[in-house]
């Protein structure tokens, strides 16, 4: 079987992001950059599914400027195949993403498309399902657990009440949750590896499709500073507090 | 606590637009580095480093390796460590690729090695003596020994150990009194080494030891120490381990810091010998030691680089966080943090800027080590091999010594906190103060610079040296920007004060060595001095031509500016006292006699 696994390229999440003085978004420039937790951890579960036999080729695709290669490359590094840049500037949103990689997908026929849930900078958390409904395949979101048999997967996904398992049909779009598996170490013999690995690059604006932002950032602040503590005499003041300053009880 | 980041961008800076890396993948046989594969490099190896290694340091110095029975076990997590690093390969960064390595350049292992040295110095030493023993191979090594011993000890899976030192014999190497008897095919081998970094542990299937000894015919001196190969484990024709060699480790010694490396007393030969097996010819042993000993010392000069950045790093986070006192001047309103007093933040820029010296100068050097191995023209091979040859005791004693400053200072920021060992700025410190000792003390490294590396060569490498560093003060004064052309003459005066210095050791060498000696400590740390700020000013051009340029990463190259100004200010300026020291400062040393101590 073959594995479509879209990776992103976001601000790395060991650095404290802060917002740009104007207001208009967070600032990159010069940050450090790095592979989305939940894409890592979408490559990861198809470079295990491959080491465990049963997967012929994964298919990693970034979306973005040219320094996506960077993280196309880290997928590579950890055991990914081949990688596709669709090179754009253009601001990309959830829809935008899925409409191409919809493209993407019916081009390279992937019987699985495994999608981090959400990626850490926008929280998003719509690309996969919007991918599913645009392609009209069944959708696993917030999976914890993977098991494909024959011609579909066993998985199990997170919930708020506990863990619901589903069987799915494939092709199928899957989302990955935090706990599906714990990403490797790259090693340095793949890492020099990966930079022999095919990596395609395609312009967006070359797809035909429209792929301009549709929603409108007004404002971006920094969330409230923490103000500092007090010491409470009782417990009768902590829930006067609680019912008339806070509101929450 | 501070947690550890790898100074990215610094590394990057220095590597691609100080050292040159371009001038590097240009060379045959490193075409395939390219600057985004070293940038992948880099970043995977210091997340192996802040996430892997980093979190072992403290517990690896409060527990630290223990010793039973003749068996070490290594500190808490470290065998799980080492074996996540074999399996990662990053034990092969530099090694040969037709053993398995990656045979990356030594500008590229450079960052790497640093990364690992600042989360865990104690770990690094490991694999850094793994990689002396094949240095040692790949020289004389004969082809089945290569092919026997290279590959796994590339891998890691084998560890290896220097075994030179032992007790009347420790920088004079003459004294080797542990035997080697011809047997068959191998020697036997009887003595006790001490001093044996990670001589013993659980990390590896196999230890190979590299071990000084005398033949029973061979002349007295230096010119009668031959090398042998002892492995723990005897290994069948087939390659897999056979039976446990007569060597064992006796004790480990109680040191002031690198807790977690265990450094061994080995017995060689309680019962009926050591096997051994000759490296190259005999009597030469102690001439191949030197050889691979210049890339130790280089690997040695790192980890002073390394353990001040750690420091540094340490200092700064809890400068930014504890709050105490008000701003000079304000008696009332809100408490600071200590970074906002101006002794702090001189004493953090001290911290700072003689890192950044010293990261630019040893890469340099290691830039230098690969010109000349890998340059297609012999006349330049040449030329990059007498400066690293040069530059090598200086990186080592120079960066070792303020190392230990840098970390002191450190300590210093925390107050008596620094003192209290919870803070972890005291373990910088302790695993500092062996940098400017093992791999030959600061004095040897002096040694070899006054002797070897100027006197005997009547200052060609070093007034070549110092002609590239006029050029460079004739650059600076041509500079639009006021600042850089202030480091210009300060980097004038400091480079007439070692001009004058040098001038003083080639011409009194040959006919006082003597006096020579006595003052070739502060000769080094002169040059370091001056080295440092060379490199600043350096970067000081490149950085303002990238602001005049348009640069995205302004901020990075105005505190590069910033930083190489409080270098001159402060730091370049003990060069006019250090030159006076060389010049001057012989007498009162030599005439003063045994009694009157």
């Amino acid at each position: 079987m073959k594995i479509l696994v879209p990776v992103k390229r976001v601000v790395d999440p060991n650095i404290k992001a802060r917002v740009k003085a104007d207001g208009t978004g967070v600032e990159t420039a010069n940050l450090k950059m790095a592979i989305n937790p939940f894409c890592e951890i979408a490559v990861e579960q198809a470079v295990r599914m491959k080491e465990e036999g049963g997967v012929d080729e994964i298919v990693v695709v970034s979306i973005g400027v040219t320094q996506c290669t960077e993280t196309i490359r880290t997928a590579l590094a950890m055991g990914a195949d081949r990688g596709i840049l669709v090179e754009t500037t253009l601001e990309m949103q959830p829809l935008a993403v899925a409409k191409i990689l919809k493209l993407i997908a019916e081009k390279e026929k992937p019987d699985l498309v495994i999608v981090g849930k959400q990626a850490i900078d926008d929280d998003c958390n719509q690309t996969g399902q919007m991918l599913s409904a645009l392609l009209g395949w069944p959708q696993a979101t917030f999976v914890s657990k993977i098991a494909v048999a024959g011609d579909h997967a066993d998985i199990t996904r997170e919930v708020d009440g506990g863990l619901e398992k589903l069987t799915v049909k494939l092709p199928a779009v899957m989302t990955t949750d935090l706990r599906l598996n714990e990403p490797r170490y790259v090693t340095l013999p793949n890492i020099m590896k990966s930079k022999k690995k095919p990596l395609e690059n395609v312009k967006a604006d070359t797809l035909g499709i429209d792929i301009a932002p549709r929603l409108t950032t007004l404002n971006v602040k920094e969330p409230p500073q923490r103000g500092a503590g007090v010491k409470l005499a009782d417990v009768a003041e902590l829930v006067n507090k609680l019912k008339n300053e806070a509101k929450v009880i | 606590m501070s947690t550890y980041a790898a100074p990215l961008r610094d590394m990057q800076f220095v590597m691609k637009e100080l050292v040159g890396l371009a001038d590097i993948t240009a060379m045959p046989d490193c075409a395939e580095v390219t600057s985004d594969l070293v940038d992948a490099v880099l970043d995977e190896a210091g997340r192996f480093a802040a996430e892997v290694l980093e979190p072992l340091n403290r517990g690896g110095d409060t527990h630290g390796a223990q010793c039973a029975d003749g068996k070490v076990s290594s500190a808490p997590g470290f065998k799980a460590a080492y074996e996540q690093f074999v399996t990662g390969g990053w034990n092969g960064l530099s090694g040969e690729s037709d053993f398995g390595g990656q045979g990356l350049p030594h500008v590229v292992a450079m960052p790497v090695q640093e990364m690992w040295n600042s989360a865990n110095m104690a770990f690094c030493l490991c694999p850094m003596l793994t990689s002396g023993v094949l240095e040692a191979l790949k020289l004389c090594g004969s082809p089945s020994q290569k092919q026997l011993f290279m590959p796994r000890l590339t891998a890691g899976t084998w560890s290896g150990t220097m075994n030179l030192t032992e007790p009347q014999a420790g920088s004079d190497l003459a004294a080797v009194r542990t035997r080697a008897i011809l047997e068959g095919d191998h020697y036997r081998i009887h003595g006790t080494k001490i001093f044996i970094t990670w001589g013993e542990h659980d990390m590896a299937e196999n230890i190979i030891h590299l071990v000084l000894a005398r033949k029973p015919d061979a002349p007295d001196g230096v010119k009668g120490i031959s090398l042998f190969i002892v492995p723990k484990f005897l290994i069948n024709t087939d390659g897999s381990l056979g039976e446990r060699n007569d060597v064992k480790c006796v004790s480990i010694e109680h040191k002031l810091g690198i807790h977690a490396s265990p450094t061994c007393v080995m017995s060689y030969g309680d019962a009926a010998g050591a096997i051994g097996y000759q490296v190259g010819e005999e009597n030469r042993g102690l001439e191949y030691m030197f050889i691979m000993m210049n890339h130790a010392r280089l690997a040695v000069g790192l980890e002073g680089v390394a353990i001040a950045e750690r420091a540094y790093q340490h200092a700064r986070e809890y400068a930014r966080t504890r709050v105490q006192g008000r701003a000079i001047g304000q008696k009332a309103g809100e408490r600071v943090t200590i970074i906002h007093h101006p002794d702090v933040r001189r004493m953090l820029l001290s911290m700072k800027a003689q890192t950044e010296a010293m990261r630019a100068l040893a890469y340099t050097a290691s830039a230098a080590l690969d010109k000349s191995k890998h340059h297609p023209d012999d006349k330049e091979r040449r030329r990059n091999q007498a400066l690293v040859d040069f530059l090598i005791p200086i990186v080592k004693g120079w960066c070792t010594e303020q190392c230990v400053e840098i970390a002191s200072t450190g300590v210093q920021i925390h107050g008596g906190m620094g003192f209290v060992e919870e803070t972890g700025a005291a373990q910088y410190l302790r695993d500092a103060r062996i940098t400017t000792i093992y791999e030959g003390t600061t004095g040897i490294q002096a040694a070899d610079l006054v002797g070897r590396k100027v006197g005997y060569e009547k200052g060609a490498t070093a007034f070549a040296v110092l002609g590239d560093m006029r050029k460079l003060v004739a650059e600076l004064a041509l500079s639009a920007n006021a600042e850089v052309r202030g480091l210009g003459s300060h980097m004038e005066q400091a480079v007439e004060s070692l001009a004058r210095a040098t001038q003083w050791v080639v011409d009194t060498f040959p006919k006082d060595p003597n006096a020579v000696a006595a003052v070739s400590v502060p000769f080094l740390k002169l040059w370091g001095t001056v080295a440092g700020g060379w490199q600043m000013a350096r970067a000081a051009l490149i950085a303002d031509a990238g602001l005049t340029a348009g640069a995205d990463d302004a901020d990075f190259y105005r505190a590069k500016i910033a930083t190489a100004k409080f270098y001159s200010d402060h730091i370049l300026q003990n060069s006019s006292a250090q030159s006076f020291e060389v010049c001057n400062g012989a007498s009162s040393v030599i005439g003063f006699h045994d009694a009157q101590f």
